[in-house]
């Protein structure tokens, strides 16, 4: 189908922008890559009626270091982040995340700002930011606030993001020395939304600590699964024995089925996935 | 009424300025008011790569780029590609392989295949199948579309 009427603007600055945003009295919507909003509007399951379009907005496509972390402008694309040595070097989970994002047509015009606004719970983005630590900087015309990413995904397409407020960057931890990740996702088709995915990081240090392991595709949202944390923290090495308790707090999970797979179906594939993944981490 | 945006564009190499509607996406421009049919509609919610083209040097969903958007922009569309070396390569490989049935596919699919190997890509097959991933076709079963871009890689498309 093709998308119903809207109007169109383009602020020539993040200002501008905001003042756009503030505006009740429409039902306003940020237009970042599309990748996700474009197939929506044609769907007709999106008809907003002011498409703010921050495509051009110099000032939030970035990528940049302070000593202890990655700051990443929310209109930056995927296909910059994966070609940046900054993520190469010290993001290294987002390095091998990213192939798994749709397909390279969509990461040339897709943005990190996008798909964490979006929320789906299918979507990589939530998952490594939360796996990563990350934090949201959001801002409206009243200022500019810090949300961490382990709060911001609430629900189906459900942010912290308050009305008038839009994601300026994304500020992830620098990787540090005995740190190690993983991941893995299963898709019908390479590059498709995964019917059950994870992200997984620790400090590989003798025991294993720190250990963070998010889930996608397998609920309404991310999901961290603290409790398979705790059974990898404090672990010497990684034993068949740890692996299988890990394992089995992955039944308790609360997991929602999708037009992709039922419920019992996506239980087994977030072991499968849980278990590549740590193969990956631990390799 | 609907409403529409006045645009310029650079498509194929030549300066066209139009007014669109703003709900009208690139492709359906291209197609319906500039006469370039080349690139083809079939999902239209960025699954099937068939409307794959290029936009100021990247290889984009032209069904999920709003014409306006574009204001600006230097569009290349399969019409445009034959003047590229790697692309009339890509042409014959995919005539000779059989890389083609019905067609639909093709345009998009070249696509992807002329930014994989404009990028530098090797004569891998897996990587090749990873990168086309993005792009449907429903006739080839992939195989014969895979000789056909490895042969470009490997020996320019000749025998």
């Amino acid at each position: 189908m093709k998308a119903a009427e809207f109007d169109y603007l383009r602020p020539s600055n993040l200002g501008a922008a905001l003042d756009l945003l503030a505006n009740e009295s429409a039902d306003v919507q940020i237009l970042a890559g599309g990748q996700s909003l474009m197939p929506m509007m044609n769907f007709r399951l999106a008809q907003p009626e002011l498409l703010v379009d921050l495509n051009g907005l110099e000032e939030l496509q970035f990528i940049r270091q302070t000593d202890s972390h990655i700051q990443i402008g929310s209109m930056t694309r995927y296909c910059e982040l994966e070609t940046s040595s900054l993520i190469q070097q010290h993001v290294p989970l987002l390095s091998i995340a990213l192939p798994h994002i749709a397909h390279s047509a969509i990461r040339n015009r897709g943005t990190i700002g996008g798909s964490t606004a979006l929320a789906d719970p299918a979507a990589e983005m939530p998952a490594l930011l939360i796996a990563l630590n990350a934090t949201i900087v959001t801002r409206s015309r009243e200022g500019q606030r810090s949300t961490e990413a382990s709060k911001f995904f609430l629900g189906l397409y459900e942010t912290a993001l308050d009305s008038g407020e839009l994601i300026e960057s994304i500020s992830i931890p620098k990787s540090t020395t005995g740190s190690a990740c993983g991941f893995y996702e299963l898709a019908r088709r390479h590059g498709d939304y995964a019917m059950a995915g994870v992200a997984v990081t620790a400090q590989r240090t003798d025991p294993i600590n720190d250990a963070r392991v998010v889930f996608f595709a397998i609920s309404d949202r991310a999901i961290r699964a603290e409790t398979v944390e705790n059974h990898l923290n404090g672990l010497s090495e990684l034993t068949e024995e740890g692996l299988e308790n890990a394992r089995k707090e992955i039944d308790k999970l609360d997991f929602h089925g999708d037009l992709n797979a039922e419920v019992s179906t996506k239980r087994h594939l977030a072991k499968v996935v849980f278990k590549r993944a740590i193969e990956e981490m631990m390799r | 009424m609907t409403k529409s945006q006045n645009i310029s564009v650079i498509i194929n190499g030549e300066p066209i300025s139009a007014s669109v509607p703003l709900r009208t996406n690139l492709v359906d421009f291209l197609r319906n008011q500039v006469g370039l049919t080349g690139s083809h509609v079939g999902c239209e919610h960025g699954v099937c790569g068939a409307c794959t083209l290029e936009v100021d040097g990247s290889m984009i969903r032209g069904c999920l780029m709003l014409a306006v958007q574009a204001d600006g922009a230097e569009i290349t569309t399969i019409e445009g590609f034959a003047d590229r070396e790697k692309a009339a390569q890509l042409q014959l490989s995919f005539q000779k392989y059989n890389a083609l049935q019905c067609g639909y596919c093709t345009p998009g699919m070249l696509a992807s295949a002329l930014e994989y190997i404009e990028a530098g890509g090797k004569a891998d097959r897996a990587a090749i199948r990873q990168h086309l991933s993005g792009n449907y076709c429903r006739c080839t079963g992939y195989q014969s579309i895979v000789d056909a871009v490895v042969a470009v890689i490997e020996q320019g498309g000749k025998q």
